[in-house]
């Protein structure tokens, strides 16, 4: 029902339902993000790109939760934080090769997830929202006080290693690669996630929970495991940000951080496919050209909120999608 | 003779905030019958329905269902004992399509829970057959790829009651099911609802008396949540306090 969420969250772009043809477009669609992927280091700074593609990631698992569970959480920093810690922490002072570390600070994600997401999903709409925002915050003043986290300082000069003990990842290029497989393969397990029996449920409880509910379906069940499988791809993408920036550090617990990826979905349109992947390119790409700025980005950011808001409800894709009548 | 009871309330009370919706409320439902609740608006009808599927916790009162103790039940798991409800506001998954909505319901019975996040959609397309089978059954054959967010208030109840029918449940409750529904859907539902009662058990809630009358073995008469009468529709029909309640919520 509608009131799961503080907002609504079946926009018009999600509401169109998904035939057989349109899967074939979305397969064209990620060749076609494949293929950009592979021609974009020719023009772009690597390091920007890797910084959209980990926002990217991170937005799609936060969508995976709001589009789909039709939850929203403001805490997802409290994920993609703790696992970007855990990961630096492990790859800096236990050793770990990179994929380890990845594995380890996603690990973590899933572990938090399972737990916040328990105590969260009790309670509807609204308050959903403010007790995942609550535990994102014991998160934050857990990051700040304890040892291994390095407070204000972070975790910093993580080495990048060597993946599988082998392949140096110290070059841009080869850290690039990785992070390429490791958005391509989240944003597919998501898409799958999303067109599995599963996905069909939890679409189900979206919609309509009470009637799921009498039709025999454990609502809260499908919720938790939703929340756990974004909390766990949100942890990949903090993670794969850590050994990328060879940093790990509070803002990535913030709540700011929380702030921003609800804002990535909202611009690039929730519930939609690749919405989150523009958001997140969008946001970052503000953030990276308009930095000189300053103090102003955040005045931006905000107003752009609005207006996506207030204009364009279904964000960028959602419009796309609603005027190409396909789903997206 | 000893009554084959499927269902049974005793002492069953809803209080809400000192008001009792429902009060004191002794059901007694046989199998392969079609029992309709009635009453004037404000009954408590849906609120017993709401008792009976365990979306409500009563204040007080048990409820039986083939003989077990379902009061401390939680909702899902009464529905997959066979006791599955409709809601009185027509509870479809709006951005699901008609088909889809359908078999959403098929997927519960023939796959029980569906955690597999990892399989294809493509798996379900086995359930296809039997999930357009059940929209043509209530009549919904040209809709049966629109979104159900389209569809017009009858053909939503229609759907409704196909996405009940394809959990194949033991026991049926239906609030209100033609509320809203033309002459001739109103006609066609209550063929089906006949039609699918032959090995099922039928609790109904439904303001249509002439249906009430055709369709039911059995009327329970609700006013204030209390038990006001029960028997056939003879009986019922020309019991004074029936025709006073109904004509006293008429004036209130
Ligand atoms: N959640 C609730 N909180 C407070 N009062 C409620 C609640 N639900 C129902 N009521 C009250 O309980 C009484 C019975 O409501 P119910 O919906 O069960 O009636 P009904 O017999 O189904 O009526 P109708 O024929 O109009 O559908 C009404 O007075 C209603 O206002
Ligand atoms: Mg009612």
């Amino acid at each position: 029902m509608a009131d799961t969420a503080a907002i609504d969250v079946a926009p018009i772009a999600a509401a169109l339902p998904t035939r057989r043809d349109d899967k074939a477009l979305h397969r064209m669609i990620f060749v076609g993000i494949a293929l950009l992927l592979i021609a974009a280091p020719l023009v772009l700074y690597p390091v920007y790109l890797m910084k959209v593609l980990c926002f990217a990631l991170f937005a799609l698992a936060f969508n995976l939760l709001l589009g789909y569970g039709g939850l929203l959480s403001f805490g997802h920093a409290a994920y993609f934080g703790m696992a970007s810690y855990l990961c630096a922490y492990t790859a800096k002072h236990l050793g770990f090769t990179p994929e380890l570390a990845i594995l380890s600070g996603t690990a973590t994600a899933a572990v938090l997830g399972l737990i916040f997401g328990s105590l969260a999903i009790r309670r509807q709409g609204i308050y959903f929202s403010m007790i995942t925002l609550a535990l994102a915050q014991m998160a934050f003043f857990f990051s700040l006080q304890a040892k291994f986290t390095g407070g204000e300082d972070g975790i910093q000069a993580v080495p990048r290693g060597n993946l599988f003990g082998v392949f140096s990842l110290a070059d841009d290029r080869a850290m690039y690669a990785v992070v390429c497989v490791v958005f391509m393969a989240g944003m597919l397990l998501i898409y799958r996630i999303i067109h599995s029996p599963f996905g069909q449920v939890l679409k189900a409880i979206r919609d309509n929970e009470p009637r799921a509910i009498s039709l025999g379906y454990r609502a809260n069940q499908y919720k938790l495991a939703v929340f756990v499988l974004s909390a766990t791809l949100a942890g990949l993408a903090g993670s794969t940000k850590a050994i990328v920036f060879q940093l790990a550090s509070l803002t990535d617990v913030h709540w700011s951080m929380s702030g921003e990826v609800v804002l990535m979905t909202l611009v690039g349109g929730m519930g939609t496919v690749f919405g989150p992947i523009v958001g997140a390119l969008v946001i970052v790409t503000m953030e990276t050209y308009l930095a000189q700025f300053g103090a102003w980005v955040t005045i931006i950011q905000g107003c752009v909120f609005v207006l996506c808001v207030l204009l364009f409800r279904e964000g960028i894709i959602g419009l796309v999608a609603k005027l190409i009548r396909k789903p997206l | 003779m000893a009554r084959d009871v499927i269902l049974a309330t005793d002492g069953l009370t809803m209080e809400f905030k000192g008001f009792r919706a429902v009060n004191g409320v002794k059901l007694e439902v046989e199998r392969g019958t079609i029992h309709a609740l009635i009453g004037p608006n404000g009954a408590g009808k849906t609120t017993c329905f709401n008792l009976l599927t365990k979306f409500l916790i009563p204040t007080a009162g048990t409820i039986r269902y083939k003989d077990k103790d379902i009061t401390g039940m939680r909702a899902a798991d009464v529905a997959r004992l066979g006791l599955v409800r409709s809601f009185q506001i027509s509870a479809v998954f709006p951005h699901l399509t008609v088909t889809e909505n359908v078999r959403i319901a098929l997927q519960r019975r023939l796959r029980g829970d569906s955690f597999d996040f990892w399989r294809p959609e493509k798996v379900l397309r086995a359930l296809d057959g039997e999930a357009l089978a059940l929209v043509e059954a209530v009549g919904l054959s040209d809709f049966a790829d629109s979104l159900a967010v389209e569809l017009s208030y009858g053909r939503k109840r229609a759907l409704e009651i196909a996405t009940t029918l394809a959990l194949d449940p033991e026991m049926l409750l239906l609030d209100e099911p033609m509320a809203g529904m033309g002459h001739e859907d109103v006609d066609r539902t209550a063929q089906l609802i006949r039609r699918v009662s032959k090995d099922r058990t039928i609790l109904m809630v439904e303001h249509n008396l002439s249906v009430v009358a055709s369709l039911s073995d059995r009327i329970t008469v609700l006013a204030r949540g209390q038990v006001l009468a029960e028997g056939d529709y003879a009986t019922v029909s020309k019991d004074p306090r029936v025709v006073e309640a109904y004509i006293g919520a008429g004036h209130a």
